[in-house]
């Protein structure tokens, strides 16, 4: 049998389940009866439910570990710091969900509302919610295939109570896989302002990153900008710079260069951010003037501008 | 001989994987770092690399992206070395094109690990690790359906110190106890940076969370790796860090995890 992979058509498609790529799919009779082709009724109500959220922002990454949680949580700190402004941060990571520590908000559950579930508030401006809210213990692993996964992220577009938004962050789990492919569909009636993509400086987490922003140009996702965390550690003795995860291939400036992409900031390594995230605090509030928390503002700043803009462009073009 | 069910893995002594609940931890840099150590222990080893999105060994052995063939008893591994004591088959070698994304759904997924973890012609091996992406998904139920086939002699499980990234391996424990996975220990990586300009140790992410877990779980502690600038960038360029830096404190951590690991694999 041959095993050269390549790719699903997608299961919406009109190849589903006939291309070379679904011979031996276990999905194929399903896709192949025309099943899987008709759009799921809840991208629709996901887009009435959604409606009243003026920007989305999904914050991905090819790889582990580089900090996307920690950026999510931030930029949620940072934009909600205008108490004019509701925020809600979405954390669609089932397997490995971060978002309830890095927050402050570990053992909280959700509550039903009458109108679904109702998230989880840190201030009255800034909402989350997290499959971690509905664990009862640390313990707790979730152990699920990719479409279980998938009905739990379209309930949390769908259920949740979000009200009226001015931001949704969106946090995901490393990889393009199912969690990635259903927001991105569930999201699809709706307007996604676009994403940030985080990555470390070195070859390692460059070359997964790359192929995450294939992923963004194959799904039609705009990129807003990339940001290289974790670039760089000035020892707070001797105040020397160490390249302790080395951009050998020249970074994520030469990656964004290459692929004509903004970068949109470089956050240094801050011992100081990792103990913010496990106390579940704010390393914005923790140490305001530090070179880290200066380059997220930055990068907030960045973000803010684009969406503005886009809803400028959009209102000239209507 | 026996060409039964376990075919390709009849001739492999041992089975280990490498998790983590968490991204980033250093599960593929532990993997590789191992399987050199081990290498220096004369043993012959395998490394088997399912992280379909994003597949890191070929690149941190320097192998890049060899032409694979195919044999009567299944895929052919990638040899490091002339004398053939490390072998590498990694799921990425079979991509058309590595810059391209993986984008499929757990079903596609599944399907592809079941048919690539029966069909690699290891041959005689010592030990075979399996590298996992992080997470608790799809992946790891596969490759562990179509290991157990065989025999999985257990895990070893990677975090880093901070709270952060103990919970999830937390959850990773019970993983491994709800597929009845036998626990072989924990590697706390990243664990303490030592300032080579002025030899400050900076404990940027944490400090003792692995071996606290360890401890919580009733787990054995393997040890810890430090956050060492000269093994990311080994690992970065492909090198053999066990031979490039025998006298560093970075080897001698890996070094003893390694005898610990044999150890415990042969009392078992
Ligand atoms: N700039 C930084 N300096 C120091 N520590 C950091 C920095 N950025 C993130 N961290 C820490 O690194 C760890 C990994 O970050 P985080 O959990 O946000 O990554 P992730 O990309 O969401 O990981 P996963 O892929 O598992 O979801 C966390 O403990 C976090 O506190
Ligand atoms: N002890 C260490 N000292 C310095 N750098 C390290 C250390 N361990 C790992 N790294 C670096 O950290 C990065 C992440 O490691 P690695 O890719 O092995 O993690 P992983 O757990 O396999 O990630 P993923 O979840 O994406 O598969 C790599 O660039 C690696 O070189
Ligand atoms: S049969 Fe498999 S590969 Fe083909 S469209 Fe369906 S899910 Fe994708
Ligand atoms: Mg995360
Ligand atoms: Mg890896
Ligand atoms: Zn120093």
């Amino acid at each position: 049998m041959c095993l050269i992979l390549s790719d699903c058509p997608g299961t919406q498609s009109e190849q589903a389940g006939k291309t070379s790529s679904c011979q031996g799919c276990p999905n194929q009779k399903n896709c192949a009866s025309g099943a899987t082709k008709a759009p799921d009724p809840a991208i629709a109500e996901i887009g009435a439910k959604l409606s009243t959220v003026k920007h989305k922002i999904l914050v991905l990454s090819g790889k582990g570990g580089v900090g996307k949680s920690t950026f999510s949580a931030h930029l949620a700190h940072a934009l909600a710091n205008d108490g004019t402004k509701e925020v809600a941060l979405l954390d669609v990571d089932i397997c490995g969900p971060s978002i309830p520590r890095i927050m402050g908000l570990e053992g909280e559950q959700v509550h039903q509302s009458g109108s679904g579930w109702s998230p989880v508030y840190v201030e009255e401006n800034l909402a989350v919610m997290s499959i971690g809210f509905l664990l009862s213990s640390p313990d707790d692993a979730v152990i699920w295939r990719g479409p279980k996964k998938n009905g739990m992220i379209k309930q949390f577009l769908r259920d949740v109570d979000w009200g009226d938004l001015d931001y949704l962050i969106v946090d995901t789990p490393p990889g393009t896989s199912d969690e990635h492919l259903s927001i991105v569909q569930y999201l699809s009636s709706t307007h996604v302002d676009g994403a940030v993509i985080i990555t470390t400086p070195q070859e390692v987490a460059l070359q997964d990153v790359r192929k995450e922003i294939r992923f963004c140009q194959k799904v039609k996702l705009p990129i807003i900008g990339v940001v290289e965390n974790m670039s760089g550690f000035v020892c707070p003795s001797c105040k020397n710079t160490s390249q302790i995860f080395p951009p050998t291939s020249g970074g994520a400036e030469r990656m964004c260069e290459n692929l004509k992409l903004p970068l949109l900031g470089k956050v240094p390594l801050d011992p100081r951010i990792a103990r913010s995230c496990d106390e579940g605090k704010s390393f914005l509030n923790e140490v305001p003037d530090s070179p880290a928390a200066k380059a997220y503002h930055s990068i907030v700043q960045s973000i803010q501008d684009y969406c503005s803009n886009r809803v400028t462009d959009e209102q000239s073009t209507d | 001989m026996e060409q039964n069910n376990d075919g390709s893995l009849s001739q492999v002594r041992h089975v280990v994987l490498v998790l983590s609940g968490k991204g980033g931890v250093g599960k593929s840099t532990i993997t590789t770092e191992l399987a050199l150590a081990l290498r220096h222990a004369g043993k012959k080893v395998g490394i088997l690399d399912v992280d379909l999105c994003g597949p890191s060994i070929p690149r941190m052995l320097c192998v890049g992206r060899p032409d694979v063939h195919q044999c009567d008893s299944g895929w052919v591994p990638v040899y490091t070395d002339a004398q053939k004591s490390l072998a590498l088959m990694s799921i990425g070698f079979l991509l058309e094109d590595p810059d391209e994304a993986v984008v499929w759904r757990g079903p596609k997924k599944n399907a592809m690990i079941g048919q690539f973890v029966s069909d690699v012609a290891w041959g005689e091996l010592d030990v075979l690790l399996v590298d996992t992406p992080p997470g608790t998904s799809d992946e790891h139920l596969s490759v562990l359906e179509n290991l157990k086939k065989h025999r999985v002699d257990g895990a070893i499980l990677v975090t880093t110190p901070q709270a952060v990234s103990t919970g999830d391996v937390r959850r990773e424990i019970t993983f491994c106890k709800k597929t009845g996975v036998r626990i072989l220990g924990i590697v706390e990586n990243m664990s303490g940076f030592v300032c080579p300009h002025c030899s400050e140790c900076s404990n940027i992410f944490s400090k003792g969370g692995g071996e606290e877990l360890a401890k919580l779980t009733g787990s054995m502690f393997l040890g810890s790796v430090p956050l060492d600038p000269l093994l990311s960038k080994s690992i970065e360029e492909g090198k053999d860090f066990t031979e490039s830096f025998p006298d560093s404190a970075t080897f001698r951590a890996i070094s003893s995890i390694c005898r610990t690991l044999l150890n415990s694999l042969e009392t078992a």
